[in-house]
Parts: C-alpha cells; structure tokens; sequence
C-alpha cells in the first residue's frame, strides 16, 4: 500500500498541478507574468525528484492500470528534465517571436502529464488517453504563433493526420481487446505466451494497427510524411520538445506493449512475423530520413528528418526484444533527448523573424561570430552521427549489440550504411560553421536563458558519452 | 615497472591536459599558446623516453598493463599496454608531434589556439589508439582522431580543402563503422567460445583462433578494410592525394608521418594476431594489391605536377611495402614492415617539411615554378638530398633497412610460396628513385630562370629545428638499425610462432 502511494505521488503530484491549481493561479494573476512560469518550473522539478525517489520501488496502482517506479520512473524523470530545459529555452524565444503567453507553459505541463501517464500505463486505453492529452497539447503548442501561416498549418495538418492515426491505435486496441479479451498488458501477455486466443487473425490485424498508430508517434515511416511541414512550421522550441521528448513518450508506450504483443518464445506464434515487419519499419525509417535529410537546405528541416531516421535506430532496439534491446533504448532516448534537444535550441537561438535564418548558408562562419554556439552545435551533431566519444555513439553501440545479438545483423549493417549517409549533412553543417566565411554578418538575438538549455545539453552529451555507466549501470539494476 | 605504468599513463595523457591548459590562454597570446603548446609535446616526448629503460625487450609480453573497469556489463574497460611494436609506434608519435608544431609556427596564423588544442587532441587520439588493449577503447580513440583531423583540413588547409576534408571524413567512417560491427560481432563470437562477451583484447587473442572460420573471414575482412582505407592500400588510397595535398604542412606531416601507420598497426594488431589462419588464406590476394599499390603509387607520383602530390603518391607506393611484409607472415617481413614505419613516418614528414620550406617562401607547390634552387639555399639542398635518398632507399639511410627487410620477408615466405611478389614490388624501389630523382632535379638542379627564385632565403633557425632531429634519426637508423628493431623484436616473433604453429598443427592434421 505504501509503494502504491510513494510510487505514484510523481503521476499525482504533476495532474494536481496542473489542472488543481495552476489553472486556478492563471485566471487569477496578472498576464505575462513570470508567476505561471516559475510555478510550472518548481512543479516539474518536484515531479522530477519524486520520480527518482521512487526509480527503485515496484508495484501496481489504480486496479493494476498503472505501473509504478522502474522504466516508468525513469522516463518521468526524462520528462520533466526535457521539460524544463525547454521552457529555460522556450521564455527567450517565445518573447521574440511575440507570442510570450503564459498558456504556453501550461499546455506544456499538460503534455508532459499524458506523457507519463503514456509511461505509466499497463492498460491499452490508459495509454490512449495518456496519448492523447499529449497530441493534443501538441497540437495547440504546434499552431502557437497563431499569426505566422506556417505555424497554423502545422497545426492543422498535424492534428488531421494525428486524430486519423488515433483512429488506427484505437481500431487496434479494439481488435486486440477481442482477441485477448483484455486491455490489461499483463492478461494479453498471457494469451499470446499461451497461443489461446480464439481468433488470431484479429490478434494480427490489431498488432499491425498498432504499429501503424504508434509508427505515426514515433514518426517511422511510412507515416512520417507530416514530420517535416510540422517540424518546420511550429515554433523551434515546441520542435525541439516534440521530437524528443514527445518520441521518448511513444516508445514509452511501445515498449511494455510489445512485450506484451511480441514474447520472445517459440510458442508466440505472431512474433517472428512482428519482428520481421518492425525490423523492415527500421530499415526503411533510417534509409529514408538520412537520404531525403541529405538534400535539405533548411537546418530545421534537417533535423526533422534526422529525427525520423532516429526513430528507424531506436526501432532496432524494439525489434531485438530483449531486456537489452530495451535498456539500449532508454539509453539512446536519453541521449537523443539531450542532443536534439540541443540542436533544436540553437537552431532557436539564431533564428530571426527572417527565413533565411533556418538555412545552412546562416551558419557560415559561426564559429568565428559565436564560437561556444558553434562548438555546442558541433557536438551534438557528431553525437548525432555517433561518432565517440558522445553520448549518441554509445547509443548506438548499445543498439547494435543488440539487434546483433537478436540475430539481425542485416539490420545493423542497413544502420551503419545510414549512418555513414548521415554524416554527409551532419558534418555538411560543422564545414558551414567551421571552414566557410559569413558572406554577410547576421546579428544574432540575445540568448538569454537558452543559453543554460545549451549548456547542459552539451555537457550531458559529453558525460554520458564518456561515463555511460551512469545510465546502463541504473537500467541494469533493475 | 611502477615507474612504466606512470610514464605509460602521463604519456597519453599529457596531451590532454595540454589542451586543457590552452583552453585557458587569451585567444590573443598567440607566442604563449604556442609554446605552451610545444612545452607539453616536448614533455611527452621526454616522459615517453622514459618508457624504454623500463621496457624488457626481451620479452614479447604485454608491459606497463593498465587494467580498470569501464562499463562491465560489457566487458569494456580503459585497458592499456605496449609491446614491442606500439612502443615504437607511441615513441614516433610522440617525436614527430613536437616537429609537426613547429612546422605550423609560422603557416598557422589565423585561429592560433584552436589549432594548439586540436593537434594536442590528435596526438592524444593516436597515443590512445596506438596503446588501446580493448577493442572498445581502440574503437574509441580511432574515431577520435577524425573530428581534429577532419577539421585541421578544412580550417587551415589549401583552396580545395572543404572538398578533401569531407572525403576524408567519409572515407574514414565507412570503414570504421564495419569495423564497430566487427568488434561487436568478435565480443558474440567470444561469448560462443565459453569467455563471455568481452572487449578485452589479450582474452579475445587467446580464443579468437578457434572462432570458426567462415565467421573469422568476414570479421578479417571488416576490421582489414577499416585499416586498407587509413593505410592506404590501393584501390581505397583516394582520399590520400587530397588530403594531403590539401592540408597545411603541419597537417600533412602528421597524416603522412602517424595516421597511415594506424591502419598497419591495426594489421599487425587485430588481423595478424586475432585471426591467423585467414591471415594465412589471404595472404596471396592482399600481397597482389599490396604490389599494385607500390608499383600504382610510384607511377602516378612520376607524372604529378605538384610536390605535394607527388609525394603523396609516394606514400601510397611505400605503405605499399609495409603491407607486402606484414602479409608475407614472416619474422624478417613483419620487423621491416615495423621498421618501415618508423622510417616512413620520420622520411615522408621530413619530405614534407622540405616542400612546406619552399612553399612558404614562394607560395607555389607546381614543380615548374621551381628550378636551380641549391644556387641560393645550398643548406636545404642538403638537407632535403639527405631526406629524399632516405625515401629512395639508399644503403646507410634508414628507408633501406625497411623496404629490404619487407621484400626479403616476402621473397622467403612460405606463405606465399612466390618469388613474384618481391620481384615485382622490388621495381618500386626503382621507380622510387625516378620520381624522386627527377623531382630533385627540376627543382633544385638547372639554372635559376625564375626571378621570383632568385633571392630565397636558406633555412632559418625555426626550420633547423624540425629538419635536423629527422635527419639525424633517419642516419641513425640506418647505421644502427638493431638498436631500434630490437625493441619490436619479441612481439613480431611471437606473433609469426603462433601463425605458423596454427598453420604447423592444422597441416599435421590433414596429414594420414
């Protein structure tokens, strides 16, 4: 009973928050005021702390609905860490692009509440409902410029294709639910150990309708196709948010349901088929988001497709299977989350009202202009090429030994030839910044406190790159 | 020992902590980054000396092993030692570093400490790479050196060098990243042997033998590639002429002087040691390309009409050799090829020192610019004469010792079992003569046409200091040879024992 509480203060304390009393302090302050802010802030650290008290403790809450402590508290914590380095990034920027509202904060809190509810979750709806408070956040955060054309049309497009990726999980929770005759991960888990259900051919409709649902989360492909123009179009920092942490939720969610969909014994009939269909996914996802990433000429847009070829990797991990494949997973989310986080929020940093200020041609000559900017921005894009000693190589690493061990050597190799694809665009950005003269001097805004975002991005890039223990020896001890 | 491990250690990382300390100087004390800069190399290089009064060269055991857990559940760890072959490796890097900055003292004018720091980072990567005893580690500090390298191409290189740092960067991954696979695929392999996976390369020597065959060929061939492409062999050599030639002269003295040994020492490392018996099956084919690149490399260095390319392709032509001795599988191939290292690294760098002389005097690298140059600079005509026929080959200079060592080796091998090897790649040392002979001639022989020659300053003091220390080595080595090759002596028997045991004991076998 006492874990039961302890483990799920973190879930309570950050929906009380938010829809308690946050709300409550907005209608009744002063607009614009750094009150909204700094509540928000304190709330997330709270929620952060109490999850990593509760990392070590184990058990179920709310009628088995909810499981407690472990890879749930783990992702908790990424969350609000996400969280909070951008809303450091998101004051500055969201001020300059004139839409500083306090709603910003709290939508943000909001999704990062259905995110671990998403983490959470040991019941197929529960997980819905936790994705869909976070879509919806996202949809809104997306289209939060509201004057700017593009912003709008991100939002409009993503909320279109989202709500009809919606409609297959829920189509596939559905078919499942027949199947099995639960939505619990635990009795589906059985059923499909036991190979009892009546009706496997709805077993295999759901499972691929799952995919589908969640592949559009994650943005693997072929429902990748809306990253891009949504990407592109919201403001950076909600990118940088939604690209990492918003993917860390999706496979957050993947993770105990393929556990559930997918055992790794003889007797799941379904498994060998799901692998294969993930690892073809993979293959595709990584294939593709490097190839159409090469011939970018907007950085934005670069890292948007960068971050579905990232979603092809950390599918690796989930076609494995394996304990391993999944701690390599939280391992690689971890990291990711710090460097494209990174990435995203000097992308913010530089960015003007003007256009031309998201092309590669605006970063000419940065490392002179802004050496530490350039030389944080280098980093992460080696992390992001896996080049060692970063946190994105082990990463990597981690992933390939586990997809090799699983017997899918095909599928790292197709991994490598993308990474060596990737590097192209990677290290085509550190030539602009490094080996190219500026033709014309932009001024560059002030960075405020992005700059502390930037920081703790690089210097978590590098420690995790050269002390990965800190992660594995954790997931390990599980 | 004690006093090894220390000296080991401060080695590696002496480098680091330099860089470290740059960081701190005012980006516009440009004199105190410089020396600083060449303080901490100079350092290294009096710590690494140290390394050889405790070093038993009588022993071919692993020495000064420094053994600490990293991530265990992987069997990773900061594993570090030298044999016989890495500490001569580790001495050339170490000597040629504190050289190659002061090759940059007066090339390098703009972004002073980024250059300090990213050629202190360099020699760290390579010390590492060079001591490595775990294949993660090893894997680590390789792709460490491509960031540095990468970036002293395209910041302070020539007009293409955007072009030739990106190829070189590509070229590099490719084959870097099969090798990461390899070494994942190695630690299973060793797992399936009953050790558990690990990383730990002296375990992995001891059961990587017995890996079965078809699985050694294709880890053979991931981690060889990764090495052909740093060495380079041909027909994966192209990135080399680029960047070279594209690199400023420090940069080239180090590429030419330390990073083509990488890839041999990886031969001899990895493919030699963990899996003899596919060394033994391939032997054949790679000494084919081996010849190819030498005789390839010579001919197309004749036709260059840029210094620097020329001997770039030189480069080509003699790493040839190493490769040809490593491949012959014997004591004699193997110790030249070793040699051949050093001389190559101490030769080529020297070479290349000789041209950044002339260009920065001039601004030009086309050979036809040039012409009559001894007239007016009789004391780098000496100099450079010294080097060149170092580079040729001639008795009583240290290029000798090396190229016959390797033809010997692979005149004798019972592996390959064919005089043609040898004698083919024995022209190269002829062509080597043409090209270099020819180079010397139209530039510093005829009558000085160019008025642009006619008023060249001879060397100045800064140049003696990089051009004398390799000279003397070069005549060191070659009128002592022993009292270097003996160091690497053991290492390279014992690994030649265990290939022809293996081979021995398989041939008994089939034997009715």
């Amino acid at each position: 009973m006492n874990t039961e509480i302890l483990g799920s203060l973190p879930l309570v304390v950050i929906w009380l928050a938010l829809g308690a009393i946050g709300i409550v302090i907005q209608a009744f302050i002063k607009r614009d005021s750094s009150v909204v802010y700094g509540y928000y802030m304190a709330t997330l650290a709270v929620t952060g702390i109490l999850a990593a008290t509760t990392l070590w403790s184990r058990g179920t809450a709310f009628n088995n609905m909810i499981t407690l402590g472990g890879a749930a508290a783990f992702f908790d914590i990424l969350f609000c860490i996400a969280g909070i380095l951008a809303m450091l990034a998101s004051k500055p920027y969201m001020q300059r692009m004139k839409a500083g509202f306090d709603e910003f904060y709290t939508i943000m809190v909001g999704s990062i509440a259905g995110m671990m509810l998403m983490a959470h979750a040991q019941n197929m709806l529960v997980m819905f409902i936790g994705l869909e408070l976070m879509s919806v956040s996202f949809y809104v955060l997306a289209g939060f410029m509201r004057t700017s054309n593009r912003s709008v049309e991100a939002s409009l497009k993503y909320f279109l294709l989202g709500a009809f990726a919606s409609g297959f999980l829920v189509y596939g929770i559905a078919l499942i639910y027949g199947a099995t005759g639960s939505l619990q991960y635990g009795d589906i888990f059985t059923v499909v150990l036991g190979g009892t259900s009546q009706y496997p051919l709805l077993l295999a409709i759901g499972s691929v309708l799952l995919i589908v649902g969640l592949s559009f989360k994650i943005a693997a492909f072929p429902f990748h196709q809306w990253v891009p123009d949504v990407y592109e179009g919201a403001p950076t920092i909600v990118t940088s948010f939604m690209s990492t942490a918003g993917k860390a939720a999706a496979f957050s969610a993947i993770l105990p349901a393929f556990t559930a969909l997918m055992p790794m014994v003889k007797t799941a009939a379904l498994t060998p088929q799901l692998q294969l269909t993930l690892a073809i996914v993979s293959a595709v996802t990584m294939l593709v988001g490097n190839i159409t990433a090469v011939v970018q000429k907007s950085v934005k847009r670069m890292l948007a497709f960068s971050s579905v070829a990232h979603a092809g990797y950390l599918l690796m991990g989930v076609v494995a299977g394996t304990a391993d494949g999944h701690d390599a997973i939280m391992f690689y989310l971890t990291a990711y989350t710090f460097m494209q986080l990174g990435a995203f929020v000097v992308v913010s940093m530089l960015e003007t009202n003007d256009e031309t200020s998201l092309t590669f041609d605006a970063y000419a000559g940065l490392s002179k202009r802004n050496p530490p900017l350039a030389a944080a921005m280098a980093i992460f894009m080696f992390s992001l090429a896996g080049i060692p000693p970063l946190a994105g190589f082990f990463g990597k690493y981690l992933l390939f030994i586990a997809a090799i061990d699983a017997g899918f050597t095909w599928l790292t190799i197709v991994a490598v030839a993308s990474s060596v694809i990737s590097v192209w665009f990677y290290l085509g950005l550190v030539v602009k910044m490094y080996f190219q003269d500026a033709e014309h001097s932009a001024v560059q805004p002030p960075s405020g406190t992005s700059a502390v975002t930037v920081a703790v991005c690089t210097t978590a890039t590098v420690v995790l790159g050269i002390l990965p223990t800190l992660i594995t020896n954790l997931l390990a001890s599980w | 020992m004690r006093m090894g491990v220390t000296a080991l250690l401060l080695t590696l990382f002496a480098p680091l902590i330099g860089a470290a300390a740059v960081l701190f100087i005012g980006r516009n004390q440009e004199r105190a980054i410089r020396v600083v800069t060449l303080l901490f190399s100079l350092c290294t290089l009096g710590i690494s000396a140290l390394l050889l009064p405790e070093f038993n060269s009588a022993s071919h055991q692993m020495q000064f092993v420094v053994d600490v857990p990293w991530i265990a559940a992987l069997d990773t760890g900061f594993r570090i030692g030298l044999d016989g072959t890495n500490l001569l490796m580790v001495l050339l890097t170490t000597f040629i570093m504190p050289i190659a900055l002061l090759a940059g003292w007066k090339g390098i004018t703009q972004r002073v400490k980024e250059f300090n720091v990213l050629m202190l980072m360099l020699q760290f990567a390579m010390t590492g790479v060079f001591v490595a005893l775990d294949t993660f580690l090893f894997y680590v500090f390789w792709e460490l050196i491509l960031i540095p390298m990468a970036l002293i191409i395209g910041i302070w290189g020539g007009t293409e060098r955007i072009y030739a740092s990106v190829k070189f960067f590509i070229y590099t991954l490719v084959g870097s990243l099969l090798m990461l696979i390899a070494i994942i695929w190695l630690g299973f392999a060793a797992e399936a042997q009953g050790i558990g996976f690990t990383a730990d390369l002296l375990k992995l020597r001891s059961v990587a033998p017995n890996i079965p065959s078809n699985i050694q060929f294709w880890l053979f061939l991931a981690f060889a590639l990764s090495f052909f492409i740093k060495v380079p062999l041909f027909p994966v050599h192209t990135w080399l002429p680029d960047a070279h030639t594209q690199a400023p002269t420090a940069g080239s003295v180090v590429l030419a002087s330390l990073l083509l040994k990488l890839g041999a020492y990886g031969l001899i490392r990895f493919n030699l040691e963990l899996f003899p018996q596919t060394s033994v099956a391939l032997a054949g084919a790679l000494s084919v390309l081996a010849v190819v690149g030498i005789i390839y490399g010579a001919l197309v260095a004749m036709v260059q009409t840029d210094m620097k390319r020329l001997i770039a392709y030189s480069s080509v032509s003699h790493m040839g050799f190493v490769v040809l001795g490593i491949f012959s599988l014997t004591v004699e191939g193997v110790q030249g090829a070793v040699i051949q290292m050093v001389n190559h690294g101490i030769t080529t760098g020297a070479l290349f020192i000789c041209i950044g002389v002339l260009y920065e005097r001039r601004h030009t690298r086309e050979i036809a610019d040039y012409g009559g140059v001894t007239s007016v600079m009789p004391r780098f005509a000496v100099l450079f004469t010294i080097a060149m026929f170092g580079s040729i080959g001639l008795p009583g200079l240290n290029g000798f010792v090396g190229e016959y060592l390797t033809l010997l080796g692979s005149f004798r091998s019972p592996f390959l079992n064919n005089w043609a090897y040898a004698i083919a790649a024995t022209s190269g040392v002829i062509f080597a003569a043409c090209y270099l002979l020819w180079l010397f001639k139209r530039l510093m022989y005829g009558k000085n046409n160019n008025p642009a020659n006619h008023h060249l300053r001879d060397l100045t003091r800064l140049e003696y200091w990089q051009l004398v220390p390799l000279t003397i080595v070069m005549i060191w080595i070659g009128m002592a040879p022993r009292t270097v090759m003996s160091y690497a002596e053991q290492s390279v028997r014992n690994v030649v024992q265990n290939i022809e045991n293996i081979t021995f004991t398989r041939t008994a076998h089939n034997q009715p």
